[in-house]
C-alpha cells in the first residue's frame, strides 16, 4: 500500500503516555522500521495492524526496550531502552507465541509477582475468572498446558499488576467466546487513563475494543484514525439466529461460541460480548445461505 | 531452575552417574588385583574423562540453551519484566552453573561415599583440588559458552561456533604444537605458553601434576613450566587462569548482550 496519511494525534489535550520520534531499525541491511511518529495519549486504546513483516512486533519490541535502535522513543518520558527497568514496571505485556518456559505455574506466577512488585493472588484471581482451574494447573510445567491456557496465564500476569500500559499482540486469539467476554471485562475495569496497544494483522479481531487504529505497512504507518467506539468493553448481546435448515457444520459452530438450541432444531440462542459481534457476525457471513432470521439485543450491565 | 527441568540435565547427570558407576565396576575391582588401596586410579579415570566430555558438553548445551531461550521467544517475554539485564545475563550464568557443576561433583561425592563404604582409603588432597579443577573448568567453559551465545543470533549458528572453539582447543593440545613448533622453529617458550593459554592443556597437566610431581609424562615441555612456575605455583595457576578467563569472556558476553538487541 502506498498510501502515505498525515498523522494527527488523537487527543492532543491528553497528556502523551508514548512517543515515538523519528523511530527507525534495520536488521543488516533491510529497514524495518521507517522513521515511525507517533504519539500516545494516556487512555488511548490503539489497533497497531498490518500484514505479517509490516513492522508491528518490531515496533512493539523496541517499545519494550528490547531492541536497539535510531530516533527516540519516551514512555512516560522516560528513554524506552536506557530506562528500560523503570518503563516496564509501568507495562503488562501479552505475547503472540506463549514461551515455552518448563516451570510449572505456580511458579511463573510467584517470579512475574516479584519481579513486578505485584500480589499473587491479583494474578491468580484474574486467571481464575477467565476460568483457570488453578488447583489442577498450579503444578503443572507451563510449556504443557494448552494454547488457551498458555494465552489465559500470559494475560492474568499482565492484568494482575498495576501497569497503566497494556501491549498486547493478538491477545484473544487462543480464548473461546466465554473468556474472551471475560477478558474484555478486565480490560473495561482497567483505570481510564490506561494505554491500551493491542496489535493484530486483522482489524476485525480488534476494532471493537479499541478507539484508535494505527495501520503499519513495510515499517511505516500509512493509516491513523480514531474509531467510533461507542461500544462499551463490558456490554453483551442477547442473539437469536434462526436457519432455514439443520446444518451440522453450523451447529459445531454455533456450540463453540456458547449458544445452546431453542425451540427447534432451526433456532439457537446465546450471548455474545458486545466488542464480538463483529466477529461473531463474521462467522455468521459463512453461513449466509442458511439464515432465515438474526436478532441482537444489548443486555443491560449493572450500572445500567 | 529451568535448566534443571530440562532433558539434557538428565542426560548430562546420567553420564557422569554412569561413568562413577562404570568405574566402580572395573576400577575398584582392578585396583585392588593392582594392588591399589584408595580411590585415587578412580579420581584419576574420572577426571581424565571428566575433562574430554565436561567442555564440549558444557559448550554446546550453554549455546543451545541461551539462544535457543531467545530464537523461541523466552527473552522476547521474559525481558519484558522488569528485570535487569545484569541480573538476567549473570543469574543464567550461576544457575547453569550450578546445573552444570553439581553432576559432576556428586558424582565424585558418590565415589567417596563408596569409597569410604568399603574402606578403600580417600585421597582428600588430591579430591579436594580435583573438585577445585572441575570447578573452575566448568565455571571456563561457561563463561566462553556465554560469550558464543551473545555473539550468535541463532541456536544453530551458536552451536556450530561452539563446537569449532572446542575443536580449535583440542587441537592445541600439546601433540599438534609439538608439530608446529618443529616446523615453523618457534621457540620452546612460545610453544609452552601458547599451551599453557589453552585451559583444556592447563587442566590436562593439572591433573597430570599430581600423580607424576615431576610431569614426566609431558617430557622437555616440563622444564619449563616447572621452571617458571614451580609445583605448586603451577597448581595454583590451573585454577586461577580458567577462573579468571571464565570471568572475562562471562564479562565480554554480558556487555554485548546489553549492548544488543535482547531477543
Amino acid at each position: 500500500m502506498d498510501m502515505q496519511v498525515a498523522i494527527q494525534p488523537t487527543a492532543s489535550t491528553t497528556a502523551t503516555m508514548i512517543s515515538f520520534r523519528q523511530v527507525a531499525k534495520r536488521f543488516n541491511r533491510v529497514e524495518i522500521l521507517k522513521g515511525i511518529d507517533l504519539d500516545i495519549p494516556a487512555g488511548s486504546r490503539v489497533a497497531l495492524v498490518g500484514s505479517n513483516g509490516a513492522g508491528k512486533t518490531t515496533l512493539i519490541r523496541c517499545l519494550l526496550g528490547e531492541y536497539n535502535y535510531d530516533g527516540e522513543l519516551r514512555v512516560g518520558g522516560l528513554d524506552a531502552r536506557r530506562q528500560r527497568e523503570q518503563v516496564l514496571k509501568r507495562v503488562g505485556f501479552v505475547p503472540q507465541l506463549p514461551p515455552p518456559l518448563r516451570m510449572p505455574v505456580g511458579q511463573l506466577f510467584h517470579f512475574a509477582a516479584s519481579v513486578c512488585g505485584a500480589e499473587v493472588g491479583r494474578m491468580e484471581a484474574v486467571a481464575q475468572r477467565l476460568g483457570l482451574d488453578l488447583s489442577q494447573l498450579r503444578h503443572r510445567p507451563f510449556v504443557r498446558l494448552s494454547g488457551g491456557q498458555k494465552q489465559k496465564i500470559l494475560i492474568s500476569i499482565a492484568l494482575g499488576r498495576d501497569a497503566d500500559i497494556l501491549v498486547m499482540d493478538e491477545p484473544a486469539a487462543n480464548l473461546d467466546p466465554e473468556a474472551r467476554h471475560i477478558f474484555f471485562r478486565l480490560l473495561a475495569e482497567k483505570p481510564q487513563d490506561t494505554v491500551m496497544l493491542i496489535s493484530s494483522h486483522r482489524l476485525d479481531e480488534v476494532a471493537s475494543l479499541v478507539n484508535r487504529v494505527v495501520e503499519m505497512d513495510q515499517g511505516k504507518i500509512v493509516l491513523d484514525d480514531r474509531v467510533e467506539d461507542s461500544i462499551e468493553l463490558d456490554s453483551r448481546l442477547q442473539c437469536r439466529v434462526v436457519l432455514i435448515r439443520d446444518e451440522p457444520a453450523f451447529v459445531k459452530t454455533i456450540r463453540e461460541w456458547g449458544f445452546s438450541a431453542g425451540a427447534s432444531d432451526v433456532e439457537w440462542e446465546g450471548i455474545v460480548a458486545g466488542p464480538d459481534r463483529l466477529r461473531f457476525l463474521g462467522m455468521l457471513s459463512r453461513y449466509a445461505g442458511l439464515l432465515s432470521d438474526i436478532h441482537m439485543e444489548r443486555l443491560q450491565t449493572a450500572d445500567g | 531452575m529451568e535448566s534443571l527441568r530440562s532433558r539434557w540435565f538428565l542426560v548430562y547427570t546420567g553420564i557422569f552417574g554412569g561413568i562413577i558407576v562404570l568405574l566402580f565396576v572395573f576400577g575398584i575391582t582392578e585396583s585392588r588385583i593392582m594392588g591399589f588401596t584408595g580411590l585415587s586410579r578412580l579420581l584419576i579415570t574420572y577426571i581424565q574423562l571428566a575433562m574430554a566430555i565436561l567442555p564440549i558438553f558444557v559448550l554446546i548445551t550453554t549455546v543451545r540453551s541461551v539462544a535457543g531461550d531467545r530464537e523461541a521467544g523466552v527473552f522476547e517475554y521474559m525481558l519484558s519484566l522488569p528485570i535487569s539485564l545484569a541480573a538476567w545475563f549473570w543469574g543464567k550464568l550461576l544457575g547453569r552453573f550450578v546445573v552444570v557443576f553439581l553432576p559432576v561433583f556428586l558424582a565424585m561425592l558418590l565415589a567417596v561415599a563408596w569409597g569410604l563404604i568399603r574402606q578403600a582409603e580417600v585421597p582428600w588432597g588430591m579430591f579436594a583440588y580435583y573438585t577445585a579443577l572441575l570447578l573452575v573448568l566448568a565455571w571456563c567453559f561457561l563463561g566462553i559458552g556465554m560469550l558464543v551465545s551473545s555473539l550468535a543470533r541463532s541456536a544453530d549458528v551458536a552451536q556450530g561456533a561452539a563446537f569449532v572453539v572446542w575443536l580449535t582447543l583440542i587441537l592445541f593440545l600439546d601433540l599438534i604444537l609439538l608439530g608446529v613448533l618443529i616446523r615453523e622453529s618457534l621457540s620452546p617458550e612460545v610453544a609452552v605458553a601458547i599451551a599453557l593459554a589453552n585451559p583444556l592443556q592447563v587442566f590436562r597437566t593439572a591433573a597430570m601434576i599430581l600423580f607424576d610431581p615431576q610431569l614426566v609424562m609431558l617430557g622437555p615441555t616440563a622444564f619449563i613450566i616447572l621452571d617458571f612456575f614451580g609445583h605448586a605455583g603451577y597448581m595454583a595457576w590451573a585454577l586461577v587462569y580458567p577462573l579468571l578467563l571464565g570471568t572475562l569472556t562471562a564479562a565480554f558476553g554480558y556487555t554485548l548482550f546489553r549492548r544488543s538487541d535482547l531477543p
